[in-house]
This record gives structure tokens, C-alpha cells and sequence, in this order.
């Protein structure tokens, strides 16, 4: 009686265990090795019902080509194009890297991030060589020569670029009696030295930090040094160039003399610092702006400058490339070249703010009279063109440049919270960089 | 013709498996052939009673093999080969992906990490768990809503968790620092000290699981016979003492479960410790990369797959030494119990 009320749990009690043990073991086979399974192949499917042909795109974060999708399914009766978008840059490239490792899954398009691209270039026979007289001269010469191979394949038609200007708060700047006007501002912005004084004279009267991050000041600054973490030939030169180790010295000091909010970019801290005064000014490419407005709704104040220290300065822009994986390469080739001209760009641009890095849509009258209103109205359209035209090089990013920035990144963090003096944290870097070979 | 439809039915059945019977069967049909005889009607019979049982459970097994047992060897394989993610298989390699794992020193402070979160996770879960059980199986007023409710963090996504935790355990505008500050303590670095963003993390993974166990415990409470809770309180045994005499030697097998469950799922950890990070690497000095999370690292960001394969073997191996100490010590608490 008792044993039937106790019922399964309580009846043979060795066996029940080993039974138990047998099937513990088996879970274990089965969740481990489901961490590596856990992007499965999604069949892209080659016809729709009415016979049309079915072209995937996928995309992450904002391209803004939900309308011009439609528009295109709505002009032609071959294919019939379906977007697919991830939530983040991060969810997208492991995707990518899994499925192309896999040799199948992926979409007939695949956008990719500037970032990712030297490693791509080296898997440059998995994508499709997208060179084609139509298209010569469409983009700036930089956006294209850095898709392009040594063999001159084109791997990926230029989507968007992150020219930088400085986003700065004007009232701010009024309390601690710097001048607000944007034009005046543009002037104490144009060298890092002019515009770490206006910090450090900032500093003294405010109690808000002068730019949002120190990696984020690092990040700019190492992004207008032509060879940083690798040389041309990609050996790795991280630890012995002195410019690297002046960009360290540089933003570490200034985090000392109060200069940084001490956050890291994207942290729940740094999203908070904008509604509670955290900092006053901060680098901003295009696509940056939604991301302020977002995150300082509310906030009355904001501005932007038409000025970068130390020149110009790029951050993030993206490609769309073909896989060579996919059975409609041709169609596909057709999509990508018709997404990426200048006239459908100008709209991504209106609808989510991706600023073009096509030569026409730079020039075109909607991109130049665009204007934001929370940023007091400025003509950000005009200001991002002029910063765009300012680029006279991009910087050499080979294989293990963003491992070895991670690292870079790290090792300024930790000065930040304290966890490390700045000699420490770079003899650590120096390790990383050892360990990343 | 009447023949015919009696013995065809159970060949069809029956005798179907083994395929190529079926046909010269059908061919010999018109003759009057042997397979139609009784002999071979009950042998067929005999097969059908010895190997129905092992068709019917083969399906987990075709399952368990194809997505269990062979990632699991075809890890290994990786394991011994020069692997990268985007260029493929290299060169057989022998161990060396695992001399260099275990050289390297964040292999070590993952491990380190990993042990020091599953402990600080586990341990209280499950004397919660236990606790929340005890109480849930006592005579409440509205039962099944307070039962109910114990689950409700375990429906909460793991990503939104950790959000709403993010800001919880925020370093400087964070609820709990703010709270803290509001007292006039100092506030604690969530994300800069080791043990503090320890802490944080294992109350994430508390807060989604405890609810859990502790209805699998309630399960298990609720099989144990009342009289003995009489007996004992004649004996005079009160209620802490019933609990320890009676409910949990009685319980034993589902305490054995829910520590081995918790055991791999444990040091298996990793949506909360990523998402308390924006880089993913677990903070700046890597004060709370897990395991898991070193080998998506040298996965996807460093893009060794063979390393990263060796990782996952030697998270595998860690795993089964981990539940079998479990095992034991559990074992000896509850016969502590019975004993008592």
C-alpha cells in the first residue's frame, strides 16, 4: 500500500537511480553539443506557388528597405524577395559565420559589416564577384576599393557609411559658459587637442563628464591611424606602435582628470547616462542620431557640430554581398545592384537614416536639405555629406583586428573601473595580444 | 480464399520489417507456399512480441543518435583537427587543441568563474526550493494561485531576464545601488568586482529556476503518505523535524534529480552572464566569462573551432565528474536523513 502511494519515485530505488544516472548522462550529450546546432538550416525555399522565384535577404539592425522591398516585388513579376531581419549585428554574424562554415543556409543576400569584411575578404571564393561595368564609380572610391580584392572581385556593393561629427548638449555648454552656437562650437572641435581643452576647461564648472566614453574616444582615434593593431601585410604590429600605446596613454589620462563618464558603450549605465546629464558631447555618425534621440528622449539640448578632431572619422557602414552558396545568384545579383543605387539609398536614408555612400546620393537635394529637429534643427544631411568628403583614407583592418581591439578595449575599461593602474592594464594587453598570436 | 486473407493480414504486419520476404511471398502465393504455414505464423508472432518493445522505443534512440550522439563524437572529431570557422578542416592535430586550452589561463578563470557561479546559484536554489515546497504543501487558501505563481519567472525569456536585471544590478543609476546609496551605504560594482557580479548573476539564474524546483519538489511532497506525518506527530515530532525525517528521506530521488538537473544545467550557463555584458566576454578582466561563454569565444570571435570543440569536450567531462560527486553527496545526505 505504501509503495503504490509512494508511487514511481519511491519503488526500486537502486534501479530508479541508475535509470536516473543513465538518463542524466544522456541530457548531457544532448545539451552540449546543442549549443554548436543552435543556428539549424533554414531552406530558403526556390519557388513561391504562383511560380515566382524567392529571394531572401537578410539584414540586421535597421537598413530601412521594408518599403523599398515592396516596392520592388511590386515592379516586376520573376521573384518575389523576402526580408530577414536580426535584432543585432552580433546575432547576424554568427549566423553568417556558422552557415557559411556549413556551406548552406544562407540568404541569396547577406549583408555584412564593414568590421567582419577582412575576414570575409579571406573567404572571398564563398561570395559571388559582383563587378559589373553598370556599377563602376557608383560609390566612393574607398567604399569600393575595400570590397575588392587583390584579383579585383568585387565581393559586396556598398550600402551605408558612419561619417562622424560631434553631437554635443548646447545647454550644457551654456552653464559652464561655452559658446552654443554651432558654428562657433565647430571651431574647438577641429584637433583632439582643441577639443580635450574645451573638455578639461568644461569639466571644471560642470558636473558632467565631457564625451560618453573612453573607448568610444579611443575607438575614434584609432580609426584615423592608417596601420593601428596590423601592418599591410597583416602581421601584427599591436604592441610595438607608438601611436597605439599615445591613444592608450591619451584617453586613460584624460578618464584621470575626469574627462570620461567612465561607462561602457551600450551598457545600461551609459543608456541611463543620457537622461541624467551624464556627459556633454560625444561622437556621432548618422546612424547614431536615432540611437540619442532614443535614448534622451526628453532631453532638450542636443546639437550637432560639422567638425571631427583630427579631420574625419568613420564608424560602422555595411555591404551587401551574394553567397556563392545560393541557387539564384543571377536574381540575386539583379536585387542587390537595384537596393544599393543611389535613388533607392535616398530613400533607406529618409526612412531609417542610413546615410549613402553612393557619390549621386550624396549630391541629391533630399539628402542635403534633410534637417532633424531634435537636434535644434540642424541641416544633418548637409553636415554629414561635408564629413563624408573629408575621408582621405580608410584605416587597414586585417583578420584579427577586432579580436585585438576587444582586448584594446578591455584594457581601457579596466583603467576606467579602477580594476587596473594604466601600466598594469597595458602590460595585460600586451598579454592578450601575446595569447591572440 | 479464405486462407489467403487470414494469413496474408499478419505477414503484412508483421512481416513487413524484414522487407524482402514480402515480395517472393506475394509471387508464391498462388502455390500455397510455407510462409503461410502455421510455423511460420508463430514465428513471426515470437518476433513480433521480442522485437515490438526495442521498434517502439527506437525512436527516441534514432532521435537521441542523431542529435545527441553524433554532434557529440563529431565534436571530438573537431576536437583533434585544426578547425576554423570560416576555412574548414585542417590538419589532424592529435591533443593539441587541448594542451592549449588547458594553457590557457582564461580557460582556468572561466572554470574558476563557472564553479564559483554554480555554487552560489545551486545551492540556494535548491534549499529555497525546498523550503517553497514545504510551505506550498501545507494547508494554504487559494493553493493553486500561490503554486501557479512560483512559475511565472520561469515563462519569463532568458534575454528579458537579464534585461530587467541589467538595470536592477546597474553600476551606477541601477535600482539596488540607488537603494543602497538612499541608506547611506556604499554602492556596490556589479560589474567590476569578481564575487559581486557573481552574485548578481546566480540571482538571475535563482530567480528563473527556484519556482521551478520547487514544484517539482511539491510533486514529490505531495506523494508522501500522510499517516506517516501522523505516526510522527504521535511520536512528537514537530514540524521541522517532520520535514527532516520523513519528507525528505521520502523525497530523495527527486532532491537526486533536481541537483543533477541543476548540476548540468549550471555549469551549462550562459544567456545571463552574456547579456550582463555588452561585449559578451564577461566584463573587462573577464570576472564572470563562463565556460560556455570562453568557448563561443574561441568559436565564433576568435574562430578556432577545433579549440573551441576541445572546450566543449572538457565542459562535457567536467559535467559528468560534477553530477557523479553530486550523486554521492546527495546520497549520503539523504541516508543521513532516513537514518536519523
Amino acid at each position: 500500500m505504501q509503495n503504490t502511494t509512494i508511487g514511481l519515485l519511491g519503488q526500486s530505488r537502486p534501479q530508479a537511480g541508475r535509470l536516473r544516472r543513465g538518463a542524466a548522462i544522456g541530457a548531457v550529450g544532448v545539451l552540449l553539443p546543442g549549443l554548436f546546432a543552435a543556428c539549424g538550416g533554414d531552406d530558403s525555399g526556390d519557388e513561391s506557388a504562383d511560380g515566382k522565384i524567392k529571394l531572401t535577404v537578410a539584414t540586421f539592425n535597421e537598413f530601412g528597405y521594408e518599403g523599398l522591398i515592396e516596392e520592388y516585388n511590386a515592379m516586376q513579376d520573376e521573384v518575389v524577395v523576402e526580408q530577414k531581419k536580426a535584432g543585432t549585428a552580433n546575432e547576424h554574424q554568427d549566423n553568417l559565420y556558422t552557415k557559411l562554415a556549413a556551406g548552406s543556409g544562407l540568404s541569396d543576400i547577406e549583408a555584412i559589416e564593414v568590421d567582419w569584411l577582412a575576414a570575409l575578404m579571406e573567404e572571398s571564393d564563398a561570395f559571388v564577384d559582383l563587378s559589373d561595368s553598370e556599377v563602376e564609380g557608383r560609390w566612393l572610391d574607398w567604399k569600393a576599393e575595400a570590397a575588392t580584392t587583390e584579383d579585383g572581385a568585387l565581393i559586396g556593393y556598398g550600402t551605408d557609411i558612419g561619417p562622424e561629427g560631434i553631437c554635443y548638449r548646447s545647454d550644457l555648454f551654456k552653464r559652464a559658459g561655452l559658446p552654443t552656437d554651432r558654428e562657433e562650437v565647430a571651431k574647438m572641435f577641429t584637433t583632439w587637442d582643441t577639443y580635450f581643452d574645451a573638455g578639461r576647461d568644461f569639466v571644471k564648472k560642470s558636473d558632467a563628464a565631457w564625451y560618453d566614453a573612453s573607448g568610444a574616444t579611443a575607438q575614434a582615434m584609432i580609426n584615423q591611424t592608417e596601420y593601428s593593431f596590423e601592418d599591410e601585410d597583416n602581421n601584427v604590429i599591436a604592441a610595438d606602435n607608438p601611436e597605439v600605446k599615445a591613444v592608450f596613454d591619451t584617453v586613460t589620462s584624460l578618464a584621470e582628470e575626469g574627462l570620461s563618464t567612465n561607462l561602457v558603450q551600450w551598457s545600461e549605465d551609459w543608456t541611463a547616462s543620457f537622461q541624467n546629464d551624464g556627459f556633454a558631447t560625444m561622437a556621432c555618425p548618422g546612424w547614431m542620431l536615432g540611437v540619442i534621440e532614443g535614448n534622451a528622449e526628453g532631453v532638450e539640448g542636443w546639437d550637432i557640430a560639422n567638425a571631427f578632431p583630427g579631420g574625419a572619422g568613420l564608424w560602422g557602414g555595411s555591404y551587401l554581398t551574394v553567397p556563392k552558396q545560393g541557387e539564384h545568384q543571377e536574381e540575386a545579383m539583379e536585387l542587390a545592384k537595384w537596393l544599393t543605387a543611389p535613388e533607392q539609398q535616398i530613400k533607406a536614408f529618409e526612412a531609417k537614416g542610413t546615410f549613402p555612400s553612393q557619390n549621386d546620393a550624396l549630391e541629391d537635394p533630399v539628402l542635403l536639405e534633410s534637417t532633424n529637429a531634435f537636434f535644434n534643427d540642424a541641416p544633418t544631411g548637409e553636415i554629414l555629406a561635408e564629413r563624408a568628403e573629408a575621408i582621405a583614407f580608410i584605416p587597414h583592418k586585417g583578420p584579427k583586428y577586432a579580436d585585438i581591439n576587444t582586448a584594446f578595449q578591455q584594457a581601457i575599461q579596466r583603467v576606467d573601473e579602477g580594476k587596473e593602474s594604466a601600466d598594469e592594464a597595458w602590460q595585460s594587453f600586451l598579454a592578450d595580444v601575446e595569447r591572440l598570436g | 480464399m479464405t486462407l489467403d486473407t487470414s494469413a496474408v493480414t499478419p505477414l503484412g504486419d508483421g512481416g513487413e520489417p524484414s522487407g524482402a520476404t514480402a515480395t517472393p511471398a506475394g509471387e508464391r502465393d498462388a502455390e500455397g507456399s510455407p510462409p503461410r504455414s502455421p510455423a511460420w505464423r508463430r514465428r513471426v508472432s515470437r518476433w513480433d512480441t521480442r522485437l515490438s518493445p526495442y521498434l517502439y522505443v527506437s525512436p527516441f534512440f534514432v532521435v537521441f543518435a542523431l542529435v545527441g550522439m553524433f554532434p557529440l563524437l563529431y565534436t571530438g572529431y573537431v576536437s583533434v583537427h585544426e578547425w576554423g570557422l570560416l576555412g574548414g578542416k585542417g590538419d589532424f592535430v592529435g591533443l593539441d587543441n587541448y594542451a592549449r586550452v588547458v594553457e590557457d589561463r582564461y580557460f582556468w578563470n572561466a572554470l574558476r568563474n563557472t564553479i564559483s557561479i554554480f555554487v552560489l546559484s545551486s545551492v540556494p536554489q535548491i534549499l529555497i526550493a525546498l523550503v517553497l515546497a514545504a510551505l506550498l504543501d501545507t494547508q494554504l487558501r487559494a493553493r493553486t494561485l500561490w503554486r501557479m505563481s512560483v512559475l511565472i519567472p520561469f515563462v519569463v525569456a532568458p534575454a528579458a531576464v537579464a534585461l530587467i536585471f541589467g538595470n536592477v544590478f546597474g553600476d551606477r543609476y541601477g535600482l539596488v545601488n540607488e537603494m543602497l546609496q538612499g541608506i547611506g551605504l556604499e554602492p556596490i560594482r556589479w560589474h567590476v568586482n569578481t564575487l559581486a557580479s557573481h552574485v548578481a548573476i546566480a540571482s538571475m539564474v535563482n530567480w528563473r529556476w527556484t519556482g521551478y524546483n520547487a514544484l517539482i519538489f511539491l510533486a514529490a511532497m505531495q506523494a508522501v503518505p500522510r499517516e506517516l506525518y501522523e505516526s510522527a506527530a504521535i511520536d512528537g515530532a514537530g514540524k521541522v523535524r517532520q520535514f527532516l525525517s520523513v519528507t525528505l528521506p521520502l523525497i530523495r530521488p527527486t532532491l537526486l534529480f533536481v541537483v543533477i538537473t541543476s548540476t548540468i544545467g549550471g555549469l551549462q550557463i550562459f544567456a545571463e552572464p552574456r547579456l550582463f555584458d555588452t561585449q559578451g566576454l564577461g566584463g573587462s578582466d573577464r570576472q564572470y566569462q563562463t565556460l560556455t561563454m570562453y568557448l563561443w569565444e574561441l568559436g565564433w570571435r576568435v574562430r578556432d573551432l577545433g579549440m573551441a570543440s576541445a572546450v566543449a569536450w572538457l565542459l562535457f567531462l567536467i559535467i559528468i565528474v560534477f553530477a557523479l560527486v553530486n550523486l554521492a553527496v546527495s546520497r549520503r545526505v539523504g541516508a543521513l536523513g532516513a537514518r536519523r
